[in-house]
């Protein structure tokens, strides 16, 4: 039953034996051994797992590997480039945006996606953008400040 | 102050791990030879299982083993034990049922485990799951407190007569009652203290591993005391000396209390994992964690405060029932009662209070601590019932508490409730809070809000929390069976870096960066010199782990006092070296000084010697610069402080908006000020999810769980919430020698109180005297709706 | 999640062909109702058939007076479509508040319709707005398409292929959002167009709805005020711990007042 599939993961060609059924989340904790991505529910409401796939954050937990075929997929540690952190990780580290670091690579790729769409969001907009993000640490309250910070900043 | 010392909002250095995916949390470990374990669940609240047949199941594609409870008694594993003992008010003790880690002939809950599967992947476990032949035979199943403990009730345990596990009563009866009865005006309120599950992000995991050839055990578990579990497990459940068992908490995706618990899985895996001798992986789906992870609060309670005639409190007493669900959890019974009436007098000089507290079992998922832990209860209690009394005697809300409030200057205070207060300075939180929320302001803005037919309302909550349980033998007198202590190590290397181990475990409260920054202003050595240690007993020699808002205030106190003996021990060998005597020696900017002179030799150079010794009071001092010390604090701590919360209602949705929330506390000395900001955040987004949000909702009939998962049980999200509004107004503890008390609970305890007294304030024209949490837009709608048709008819 | 077989085609005949041959198969579309099924193990279907390699089923595109959107477009292409947000603004507005973003870029049109969950947006769109589906046999009016609780007029193997919708005057949706789920516990959709003033309502009840009282009150004055006085009753709504039926029932009329005053 097990099948191959062949995609991108953070600019680099993989290929891996998946089953039909395995998730995308799981074929990068436990195929590709990337941990960052993280499973928090099971009924894809929490955002833990999201990553990008062709340039759109979606929730790995919530779509096939085999789907991925071809896909061009990017997680949490594609995003820091040669150890500098990228805009938006940088800004939750400055506003302390993360406390147990749990939904932190969700958000920050969900916020990264809001940031190319829209380079300064409104605090409303980031609110309503992160309803897919479930962070029960902060409050939020530096969540927010960290993406409207990590988007200007990601303006260059 | 340097910019990474005391005070200093030092960035956190865990954070780099954490944004970059490269935080190791349990999940993220994989053991060689790893297989993956299914743990079996009831479906039933209550059912006596009549065949459990595992052969099919045991050869299905990947299986390794299957196990039930009978297995596990075969082997003597003993039950998990409560850590508390309570006696009812007759003397005698609470009901202490079994709780084995795979029950054998009955499930007494939704989610109660019934059997292990073991398999080469997880995916192949949980087929094999549903091939399990198990027959139950339902009971009625007993799910509501007033249910359990009526007449002829279903028993859940033959030894717990009307379900009850304790009935206990604390303070004087017969002082309140004598108060009661020469009150001017006694103000009385029915409250539910709702049901929440703590969520914590990180689903539980464990990871069960056996050495043959060493016989050691070692489980990884997302836990906020690894030391508690190898205790609590090792001796009681497994009966592995510590020797040959560790326990190693990684990261750790938050806690909030449910973590703290020694749960059945650690020792289930663990225990299989010895008789397979692999490594065997179990990670809780949502699901699972909803009807396995301890929840939290579930009081029901009737509360009266006598008054004179100038609104001066002159007593108080309370009734509550207390849910323990099925089993007793490992803290369950201490919070309603220890943790609970002890905080009764609140900030206030209330002179005698009484509580009575029984605690109840039902047919539902154990309760135990869950962020604030017993505190927010009573904070919730007292302060619904102060704004009942200002209410009814036409007192403003916040002059009421202006009048009973401890005075300033009355610090150590005896409360009537056991507990002596450190420091504080009420009047002025409340003061802060009320300018920054424009108190003053506020009719103009109900008045504005009517115009646009919104009802606005806006509420004070006034808190005390007590931090760090302590001291260990007060602990021990009341029925603790544990000391609550804290140790640490400090151990100099020869170049002068330094290693920290802390028994406390940092899950998002940023440890490794705080307490690096106590070390570094103690020692006045950089930061990036000093690595903090957690969550390993194989390298902490002993922890009690965090909780209660305890890792600075017992966990720092530890460190620092490591910290005084590893500059003791300095001194000495300075004063070998600089040939002066010891006591003119003083340490200071990272040199180790004789007074007076600039004759010195820093840091670094001491550590050196202590490792080469060439030069050296053999004779007197041992080598080496490693100091352990153990700290048992005299006393808890006591933060305090002002919420103030503004809301508006849309009567057509009965949708609750906050439009303002204003916290000032009072923590004692602050280490680091970004991340007691964001500990006060995080605890009013889940304050304010118990208040308008969340609540776990049972089948009253069948014992289901109707909030299950996100789609029904409702979290807070980021557009939920607003942003705060927070401030501190800092009176350093005089019970340690930091000054610190603790921040990690305040908004969790506050908020639900200032929060509601907020929406019922917005009612009030209505005639609302109360409502209960969560408000959410049904059950404000419905109390609108049956408010305005009343009047109407 | 149970496994199966999964293949992906490249036309709709192929998908056809497939779903026949199959024991229980399953079309997959976004797959954002179906893996959450199927990882609660709550279907066991045989073989899944991805849509997402057929190529001509995603689009957004203006046909005479009627804008067409098909069965593949995501809730986010619907939402940031700039001729949808000129023909119809409030299906743009009803797509940008199903579920969130990561949702809104996997789910689709043709998915929400097929499975017609009580409290999904897009039914309330389609019976308001008079919308036509195509599937791979036969078109189906959307007031025949939604049938019942998570039932539709689709036969086992018939494929959502199109929605047309008829560009109304005016039209608005508002949402009661479940404080939870965020799904709807009570969505209202009026539109003045073509057929007259419809109002459906989703969430309320088992399926969409049209509010009939309602509809004949703006057809004589398309104000909120003319909605005002009435009240939908409550037989028949749905109830469960977030929202009584009787509360449902004041939430149409709330809701469909606000949706008027939204259309102006
Ligand atoms: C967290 C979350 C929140 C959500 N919130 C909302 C919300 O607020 N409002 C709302 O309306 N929805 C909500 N949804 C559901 C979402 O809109 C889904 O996208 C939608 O219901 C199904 O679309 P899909 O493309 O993902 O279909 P799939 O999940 O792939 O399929 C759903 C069903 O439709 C069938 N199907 C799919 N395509 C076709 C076709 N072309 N022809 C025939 N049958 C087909 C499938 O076989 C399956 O039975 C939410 C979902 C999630 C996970
Ligand atoms: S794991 Fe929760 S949404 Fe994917
Ligand atoms: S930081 Fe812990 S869940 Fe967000």
């Amino acid at each position: 039953m097990a099948s191959t599939v062949t995609m991108t993961v953070n600019g680099k060609s993989v290929t891996g034996a998946v089953e039909a059924r395995t998730l995308l989340v799981h074929f990068l904790r436990e195929t590709l051994g990337l941990t960052g991505t993280h499973v928090g529910c099971d009924t894809s409401q929490c955002g833990a797992c999201v990553v990008h796939v062709d340039g759109k954050s979606v929730k790995s937990c919530t779509i096939l590997a085999v789907q991925c075929a071809g896909a061009d997929v990017m997680t949490i540690e594609g995003l820091a480039k040669d150890g500098t952190l990228h805009p938006m990780q940088e800004a939750f580290r400055d506003n302390h945006g993360l406390q147990c670091g749990f939904c932190t690579p969700g958000m920050v790729m969900s916020a990264v996606d809001l940031a190319k769409h829209n380079p300064a969001p409104s605090e409303q907009e980031v609110r309503e953008w992160l309803e897919g993000n479930l962070c029960r640490c902060t409050g939020y309250h530096n969540i927010v400040k960290s993406v409207i910070a990590g988007a200007k900043a990601m303006q260059g | 102050m340097t910019d990474t010392g005391i005070g200093a909002s030092v960035k956190r250095r865990e954070d780099f791990r954490f944004l970059t995916g490269r935080g190791t949390y349990t999940d993220d470990i994989n053991r060689p030879g790893q297989l993956h374990a299914w743990i079996v669940r009831s479906p039933h609240a209550h059912a006596k299982i009549v065949k459990l047949d595992t052969a099919a199941a045991k050869s299905a594609p990947g299986v390794v083993a299957v196990f039930v409870g009978a297995d596990m008694a075969a082997d003597q594993v003993g039950g998990l034990p409560c850590g508390w003992l309570i006696h009812s008010r007759d003397g005698t003790p609470m009901v202490e049922p079994p709780h084995p880690p795979l029950v054998t002939d009955r499930v007494r809950h939704v989610g109660d485990q019934v059997a292990l599967i073991v398999a080469e992947t997880r995916q192949q476990a949980r087929d094999a799951a549903e091939l399990l032949d198990i027959v139950y035979e339902e009971l009625p199943a007993v799910v509501s407190m007033t249910d359990a403990i009526a007449p002829g009730a279903t028993q859940i345990w033959e030894q717990a007569a009307r379900n009850t596990c304790y009935d206990w009563e604390f303070g004087d009866r017969a002082g309140v009652e004598k108060a009661f009865r020469e009150a001017h005006h006694i103000a009385k309120l029915d409250l539910v203290n709702n049901r929440l599950v703590p969520n914590a992000m990180e689903p539980r995991a464990a990871i069960g591993d056996f050495d043959r050839a060493t016989g050691e055990y070692t489980l990884y578990t997302t836990s906020q005391n690894p030391h508690v579990i190898r205790l609590l497990m090792g001796a009681f459940v497994l009966h592995i000396p510590e020797s040959r068992l560790r326990v190693v908490a990684p990261d750790v995706g938050g806690g909030f209390g449910s973590k703290i618990y020694h749960y059945a899985e650690e020792a289930i895996v663990t225990w299989a994992a010895g008789k397979l001798a692999k490594p065997i992986k179990w990670t809780a789906e949502r699901s699972e964690s909803f009807m396995s992870d301890a929840h939290g609060r579930d009081h029901v309670t009737t509360v009266e405060l006598a008054l004179d005639k100038d609104g001066k409190f002159l007593a108080l007493r309370e009734h509550t029932l207390a849910n323990m669900g099925a089993y007793l959890s490992t803290f369950s019974t201490c919070i309603p009662t220890i943790l609970h009436a002890t905080l009764l007098a609140g900030v206030y000089t209330t002179p005698v209070i009484y509580a009575e507290v029984r605690a109840v079992f039902t047919n539902t998922v154990p309760v135990d601590a869950y962020r604030g832990a017993g505190r927010p209860e009573a904070t919730y209690l007292l302060e619904r019932i102060v704004d009942v009394a200002a209410d009814e005697t036409g007192i403003d809300p916040a002059e009421i508490r202006r009048r009973n409030f401890i005075p300033t200057n009355a610090f150590p205070y005896q409360t009537p409730v056991a507990l002596k207060y450190d420091s504080g300075d009420y009047f002025t939180t409340l003061d802060m809070s009320l300018k920054a929320a424009d108190y003053a302001g506020f009719e103009k803005r109900r008045a504005e809000a009517a115009r646009r037919g919104k009802y606005r309302g806006i509420g004070i909550a006034t808190y005390i929390e007590a931090c760090g349980i302590a001291p260990s033998q007060v602990v021990g007198a009341l029925g603790g069976r544990a000391g609550l202590y804290e140790s640490a190590e400090v151990r100099v290397h020869p170049t002068g870096s330094v290693t920290v181990f802390t028994g406390a475990h940092s899950h998002g409260q940023g440890h490794e960066t705080t307490f690096a920054q106590l070390v570094s202003e103690m020692l006045q050595i950089p930061m990036d010199s000093i690595e903090i240690v957690h969550g390993d007993t194989n390298k902490v020699a002993f922890g009690m782990g965090t909780y209660g808002s305890r890792s600075l205030a017992v966990g720092g106190m530890a460190i620092m006092k490591a910290v005084e003996k590893v500059v003791n021990k300095g001194k000495k060998i300075a004063a070998h070296l600089l040939e002066a005597s010891e006591a003119d020696i003083e340490y200071k900017d990272g040199k180790f000084q004789v007074a007076g002179t600039d004759k010195s030799k820093a840091f670094g150079e001491i550590a050196l010697t202590a490792y080469v010794p060439h030069n050296y009071p053999m004779e007197t001092l041992e080598p080496g610069l490693d100091e352990t010390a153990f700290y048992d604090p005299k006393n808890f701590t006591f933060p305090s402080g002002a919420h103030i919360c503004e809301v508006e209602i849309d009567p057509d949705t009965g949708v609750t908006r906050i439009v303002n929330f204003v916290a000032s506390d009072d923590f004692g000395r602050i280490i680091n000020p970004m991340i007691v900001e964001g500990q006060v955040h995080g605890g009013l987004g889940q304050g304010i999810g118990q208040a308008l949000l969340e609540g776990c909702v049972y089948d009253p009939k069948s014992g289901q769980i109707l909030t299950g998962s996100y789609m029904d049980y409702c979290m807070p999200r980021a557009d939920d919430l607003p942003s705060f509004n927070v401030a501190t107004h800092n009176v350093p503890s005089t019970d340690n020698a930091l000054g610190v008390k603790g921040c990690g609970e305040a908004g969790a305890i506050g908020a639900p109180a200032a929060v509601m007294n907020a929406v019922v304030d917005a009612l009030s024209a209505l005639g609302v005297k109360h409502v209960e949490m969560p408000a959410t837009p049904q059950r404000v709608w419905q109390i609108i709706h049956d408010k305005r048709t009343a009047k109407a008819a | 999640m149970y496994n199966f077989e999964y293949h992906k085609p490249t036309s709709v005949a192929d998908a056809a062909a497939l779903l026949a041959k199959a024991d229980d198969a399953k079309l997959m579309a976004g797959g954002m109702t179906l893996l959450p099924t199927l990882k609660q193990r709550l279907a066991q279907p045989s073989d899944v058939i991805d849509l997402g390699g057929i190529a001509g089923l995603a689009g957004i595109r203006k046909e005479g007076n009627a804008l067409v959107v098909g069965a593949m477009t995501t809730h986010a292409a619907v939402a940031h479509s700039a001729e949808v947000k000129a023909t119809i603004p409030a299906l743009a507005h009803l797509a940008g508040m199903i579920g969130d973003p990561q949702v809104r870029h996997r789910g689709t049109i043709g998915g929400s319709i097929a499975n017609n969950d009580p409290a999904a947006d897009y039914p309330g769109a389609l019976v308001a707005l008079g919308a036509t589906v195509t599937t791979n046999k036969r078109t189906i009016a959307a007031d025949q398409f939604f049938t019942g609780l998570f039932e539709t007029a689709l036969d086992a193997g018939e494929i959502v292929q199109s929605v047309s919708f008829p560009v109304p005057e005016k039209a608005a949706y508002t949402k009661f959002r479940n404080p939870a789920s965020r799904y709807a516990i009570v969505g209202s959709f009026v539109a003045k167009g073509p057929s007259g003033v419809r109002v459906a309502i989703t969430g309320a009840g088992p399926t969409v709805f049209r509010w009939k009282e309602a509809e004949a009150a703006l057809a004589g004055s398309f104000t909120p005020a003319a909605v005002e006085k009435l009240t939908a009753p409550s037989s028949g709504l749905n109830s469960d711990i977030h929202a009584s039926a009787e509360y449902r029932a004041h939430l149409v009329g709330v809701m469909t007042k606000r949706a008027v005053a939204a259309a102006g």
